[in-house]
């Protein structure tokens, strides 16, 4: 019993970070029809700049101060995406093809990859403090990291607020309106452009959370964004690509599934996983919520 | 008449390139002839990617999992069947892919664009986990070493003192043997009916199934044959090598065959092996020269998308029909 709850705990934890990373690559998708192969290295990067600046910190500040400093991540990645989307995507659209996106993302990869490992150099990078700070509470007789219930209370939090941002504001509408049909949308006077640059950059800001939320708990390492592209990747098949729902659910199957196969077939539990989407696949061509935002 | 001059100048063209080959292993010296059979062997994999990108329009981010299965596929034969002869290499290497591809091609050409890309590049995944996770088969991280094989049936042997320089020497024609075979078949394959039908499906897929092509299974070959093609680099790939790790399997491996081909143009059919040549080069170079050679690589691929997107093979036919047309003048 203790086991299970324990379990499920994990799996929660796993999936806000893993809906984070999903959710900002699935809105820009169903905004732009972009998909960001970068998008795991910009998970990393939000993860070293969390760590960087909690490392800093550590020694001057009382500890409750440094979760003032946890979005730092998100900050910096949000504002790399507003960078990345003017200076090498805009020029792409009009030329049309979807593989010279995927390329010039997969350069941004490659660059960000050696940039990373320039910066930080090679040695993973922990920050723990935060999680010694919060220690650990006990549910029926286990004890559990308190830190792991405050991602997941992020994931969540997380999770209302894009609801909030994409369909109770005008701006969300004004996004949703392009997504849907982009001319049209410019014909009526919505700065298209502006419009793909924030949902570049708030897609952007989301991963960025994500690798900003999970580094006091795992360390920041040289490849981890190439795992979670592909983790991110079986989450968007599984719940539909460009669609925020199917983030959601796509992320909680693929974490309880983790669990699962980390408890009963380690071996091959990702093989396992690769396995359930591609059933999916065969059933719902689109994902289970495919379609736009 | 034009068209009977294009195609003679084309052909002394191939010849003298080809000549051009045969007498490298006796002007330059080993590492060389050993780069350049790399160059080969990578180019091989490049022109089968090319059919799915350039010729049915299809971009498959997962490539490195063929060509990491017929390496793979090598190194277990040769450890758990004692197989040596590299021509049974090549049998159960490109069958196992073609096998691989049949499974994973079912399930990606249901889909095209952004999700064909990333089904291919995910499934990929699943071989690359099997080897990585798998430590009792594959060895792990640690990879699987092979012997040097033996070529033509068994009639060249490489053992004893200076076996490697022998073997380098007489693997660089045998890879040239292959390389030209896989040029003739891919040119025969592209301008075949098949080959014109998957045009027809790039260009517009809908209309070829409104004239009652069988569009799905037409892309099924298509990805059937690619990955066949890639995996028959793998197998040629890892006697130089003679090391395999994951790595090969792992998806941005997938993003360098596509660089390759982007490099030197997927819109022509010369374009993958020109640019899969010079990315070697351009490669080696990069790692040798600095230690962050990815970060060189990723401008160069960046600059390239934005620049020049046609590659090295339409800048080149570019400039000749613009020094053509002034010379009219």
């Amino acid at each position: 019993m203790d086991i299970f709850v324990f379990q499920i705990l994990n799996s929660l934890f796993y999936a806000s970070v893993l809906f984070l990373i999903a959710a900002g690559l699935s809105l820009i998708y169903g905004v732009m029809g972009i998909v960001n192969l970068a998008h795991g290295s910009f998970f990393a990067l939000g993860a070293y700049v969390t760590a960087t600046a909690l490392r800093a910190a550590g020694d001057v500040v009382p500890a409750p101060v440094l979760f003032l400093l946890l979005p730092t991540g998100a900050i910096v990645v949000g504002l790399v995406g507003l960078v990345v989307e003017p200076v090498l995507l805009r020029t792409l659209y009009k030329r049309g093809g979807e593989e010279y996106p995927l390329l010039i993302t997969f350069g941004l990869l490659l660059i960000l990859e050696d940039a990373m490992r320039f910066i930080w150099g090679g040695n993973p990078l922990p920050a723990g403090k935060l999680v010694e700070y919060l220690g650990s509470i006990s549910i029926l007789d286990l004890s559990y990291p308190a830190y792991g219930l405050f991602v997941i209370a992020i994931g969540a939090v997380a999770g209302i607020g894009l609801w909030l941002f994409v369909y109770k504001t005008r701006f969300g509408s004004v996004l949703r309106a392009t997504s849907q049909d982009m001319k049209m949308a410019s014909n009526l006077g919505v700065n298209t452009s502006m419009v793909y640059m924030a949902a570049f950059g708030v897609g952007s800001l989301m991963v960025g959370l994500g690798g900003a939320i999970i580094v006091p708990y795992q360390t920041a390492v040289l490849g981890m964004g190439m795992d979670a592209l592909i983790l991110a990747f079986v989450v968007v098949v599984i719940g539909g690509l460009g669609s925020l729902k199917g983030a959601l659910v796509g992320a909680l199957a693929v974490s309880f599934v983790r669990t699962l196969g980390i408890q009963f077939f380690p071996e091959i539990e990702l093989a396992v996983l690769y396995i359930i989407a591609a059933l999916v696949l065969l059933v719902r061509p689109t994902g289970l919520f495919g379609g736009k935002i | 008449m034009m068209q009977n001059t294009s195609l003679r100048s084309a052909t002394i063209a191939g010849f003298s390139i080809l000549a051009g080959l045969l007498v490298v292993p006796f002007i330059l010296d080993p590492y060389q002839t050993l780069l350049l059979t790399y160059g080969l062997v990578m180019a091989i994999a490049a022109l089968g990617f090319n059919l799915l990108l350039g010729y049915t329009g299809l971009l498959s981010f997962g490539h490195s999992a063929y060509f990491g299965a017929g390496a793979y596929a090598v190194a277990l034969s040769a450890k758990y069947l004692g197989v040596t002869s590299m021509e049974a290499f090549i049998a159960i290497g490109v069958l196992s892919t073609a096998l691989i591809a049949a499974v994973f091609g079912a399930i990606c050409v249901r889909h095209t664009k952004i999700f064909f890309a990333i089904l291919a590049m995910a499934l990929s995944q699943v071989i690359w986990t099997l080897a990585y996770k798998l430590y009792d088969i594959t060895n792990g991280t640690d990879g699987l070493n092979i012997p040097f094989p033996t070529l033509l049936g068994g009639s060249m042997e490489f053992v004893g003192s200076g076996s490697y320089q022998r073997f380098v020497n007489a693997y660089y024609f045998y890879v040239i043997g292959f390389f030209i075979a896989a040029l003739v078949v891919m040119w025969v394959i592209v301008n075949s009916p098949f080959g014109k039908v998957l045009q027809s499906i790039r260009d517009n897929d809908v209309r070829a199934e409104f004239i009652g092509m069988p569009v799905k299974l037409y892309r099924w070959f298509a990805f059937i044959i690619s990955g066949s093609f890639t995996g028959l680099a793998g197998v040629l790939w890892i006697p130089l090598n003679r090391h395999v790790t994951p790595d090969v399997l792992h998806w941005p491996f997938s993003g360098e065959i596509v660089f390759m081909t982007v490099l030197g143009g997927f819109k022509s059919f010369i374009g993958p092996v020109v640019g899969a040549l010079f990315f070697n080069y351009l490669k080696t170079y990069a790692i040798a020269w600095t230690e962050y050679w990815q970060m060189l690589l990723g401008i160069v691929l960046v600059v390239l998308v934005i620049a020049l997107p046609t590659g090295i093979v339409g800048i080149i036919s570019n400039l000749a029909s613009r020094m053509r047309a002034g010379g009219k003048q």
